[in-house]
């Protein structure tokens, strides 16, 4: 049985060699580099910890990590309430189920990228003209024009697309739930939000476990939306991680800073995810 | 028992699905009226639907040609994404009580959590450095980072295939690799499918990798050129979303056709 072993070898170590040089290598470069002081180009040498030191005193990394916080957080929540309710929806005996299953999963399918722009015209023509009509003075200007809303309009865009994946997934959940857990519910008189207590939601615990951590595992990475709607801005309001990391080492020179927020940024979002794997999955089991 | 149509719950869920149509509808209408016809109503049908828009966006944006990058960037990263992740993914199923393939294992697979931003500014240097700033380097690249996610989900699938196959084959002197393409690759459909669904979306929608590697605007894929062509799109809508509506529409027709395998492979890829 020796050449068998050859052959899983030859299978195998070259897809580990170039895994190593496109994706570890980089990685480990990005942490050497993270200790340096070089800006992308030219000379450089060994700074230590100055880079993370002023990561750390940085306002405007502050405020990035608060912005993509505060958008990773809310759009998950609005996410996988949303996404519940239409795989509920859908799961229900209902008319042209195929259809409308097919109307809602669409958007995972779309270029995140133009959807934003799609979306941009609509914030920037259709929702101010519409205000206008209906007298209701607070949406007459573009909101993504609005330091304080920008966000909210990204909020939007991100979960009308993330929507249509994390039903799919509660869908998927919702079909394995045998009708007879409810009719035995029914006939001891649960109500129907008993019932989604104590049956649907237990039952689909898992399902909830995954959309949670993966739609914000993704929210925290945003990137295209941003591009697409405020390029960060209006100033920095709307300035996420991933954003901040590409300009500043790609347009503003600093490549060993911006791998230091890298770093930093990886290591949040391990944490994070971590986190939340434990937390849901301690739910799971004592559901 | 059959359970009568619950039409409140049907009705819901129509008024929701506008929602998600609404901007399409925008889209499409808005990409076929001339400017003043905008200015006038934004909702409203157009008129006459005017092709005009469409030849300017293409003209302009030299759209051929980036659906002719996306197009072989998808296609081949697919291609290749599929006869390797899956040999590598077999080999690795197969020999999981070794600790060396047992580490390839944790080694690929806690890759997904590493966020790209860690690993764009030193990838960028690099593949520049190697003259793989171009489409085949972006294809390279989807083939390998693919490996994190795929050979999770394939080595879940192949540990539920039984080996009696495998051991008739071995039996009958077929060596490894006849065995991988003659017996388990055609086995690995479904899986096969799914990963296929996941790459081509992957390939066709990103932006991020296409815009941080590619040096040449002649290489642009179809969302990078929109995001090129903004600064005269904010002055055209009619011209922008013909060009949207351009870059969408291949995605748009091969889900119409197709929806319920990539709805289905989309889930598998998920729960696995």
């Amino acid at each position: 049985m020796r050449k068998p072993k050859i052959a899983f070898f030859l299978m195998t170590v070259p897809a580990m060699v170039l895994f190593f040089i496109f994706h570890t290598y980089p990685a480990l470069q990005g942490i050497y580099y993270s200790f340096t002081d070089w800006q992308g180009y030219g000379e450089w040498k060994f700074v230590g910890l100055k880079n993370y030191i002023n990561v750390f005193k940085d306002d405007r990394v502050l405020h990035a990590y608060l912005f993509t916080f505060k958008f990773a957080i809310v759009s998950t929540i609005l996410v996988n309430v949303i996404s519940l309710l239409i795989a509920m929806g859908l799961n229900a005996k209902i008319k042209f189920q195929k259809t409308l299953r097919a109307i809602y999963f669409m958007p995972n399918v779309l270029s995140i990228l133009i959807v934003g722009y799609i979306f941009n015209f609509i914030f920037a023509q259709f929702v101010p003209m519409i205000a206008e009509k209906l007298g209701i003075e607070a949406l007459t200007v573009n909101i993504l024009g609005n330091p304080d809303l920008a966000w909210l309009g990204i909020v939007f865009v991100a979960v009308w697309q993330a929507v249509a994946f994390n039903t799919i997934l509660y869908l998927a959940g919702l079909v394995t739930i045998p009708a007879d857990l409810y009719e035995a519910a029914s006939m001891d008189g649960a109500n129907l939000w008993k019932r989604f207590w104590h049956v649907t939601f237990p039952m689909i615990a898992p399902f909830f476990t995954i959309n949670m951590v993966l739609a914000m595992k993704n929210f925290l990475m945003v990137f295209d939306q941003i591009m697409a709607m405020t390029g960060g801005g209006p100033g920095q309001a709307t300035e996420s991680i991933a954003l901040l990391i590409y300009r500043g080492g790609f347009e503003g020179g600093e490549f060993a800073y911006q791998s230091a927020n890298a770093v930093i940024y990886f290591i949040v979002i391990v944490i994070i995810s971590v986190i939340q794997i434990r937390f849901l999955q301690r739910r799971e089991v004592e559901m | 028992m059959k359970k009568k149509t619950n039409w409140l719950i049907t009705s819901l869920l129509v008024i929701g699905s506008l929602f998600i149509l609404f901007p399409l509808y925008l889209t499409v209408t808005i990409a076929f009226k001339t400017p003043q016809e905008t200015a006038d109503s934004i909702l409203a049908l157009p008129k006459e639907w005017r092709v005009q828009n469409f030849l300017d966006a293409i003209e302009i944006t030299n759209f051929f040609h980036a659906f002719q990058n996306s197009f072989i960037i998808t296609v081949f990263a697919v291609i290749f994404t599929l006869l390797t992740n899956s040999m590598v993914a077999y080999a690795i199923a197969r020999n999981l009580d070794k600790k060396f393939y047992k580490f390839l294992f944790y080694y690929f697979v806690s890759a997904m959590f590493i966020p790209f931003p860690i690993i764009m500014l030193p990838i960028v240097k690099q593949t520049s450095a190697w003259g793989m700033d171009n489409i085949y380097g972006l294809i390279f690249l989807y083939i390998v980072y693919g490996l994190a996610f795929n050979v999770f989900v394939y080595v879940g699938y192949i540990k539920s295939i039984p080996r009696e196959l495998e051991e008739a084959a071995i039996v009958d002197g077929a060596s490894t690799w006849q065995i991988f393409w003659k017996v388990v690759f055609p086995l690995l459909t479904p899986m096969n499918a799914t990963v296929g669904i996941l790459t081509c979306l992957w390939a066709w929608n990103d932006f991020m990798l296409p815009l941080v590697l590619l040096s040449d605007r002649e290489m642009a894929t179809l969302p990078l050129v929109q995001y090129m062509f903004q600064s005269q799109f904010s002055t055209d809508y009619n011209l922008a979303f013909a060009s949207y509506l351009m870059a969408l529409a291949p995605m748009l027709l091969v889900y119409v056709f197709a929806q319920k395998w990539i709805i289905s492979g989309v889930t598998k890829g998920a729960i696995k």
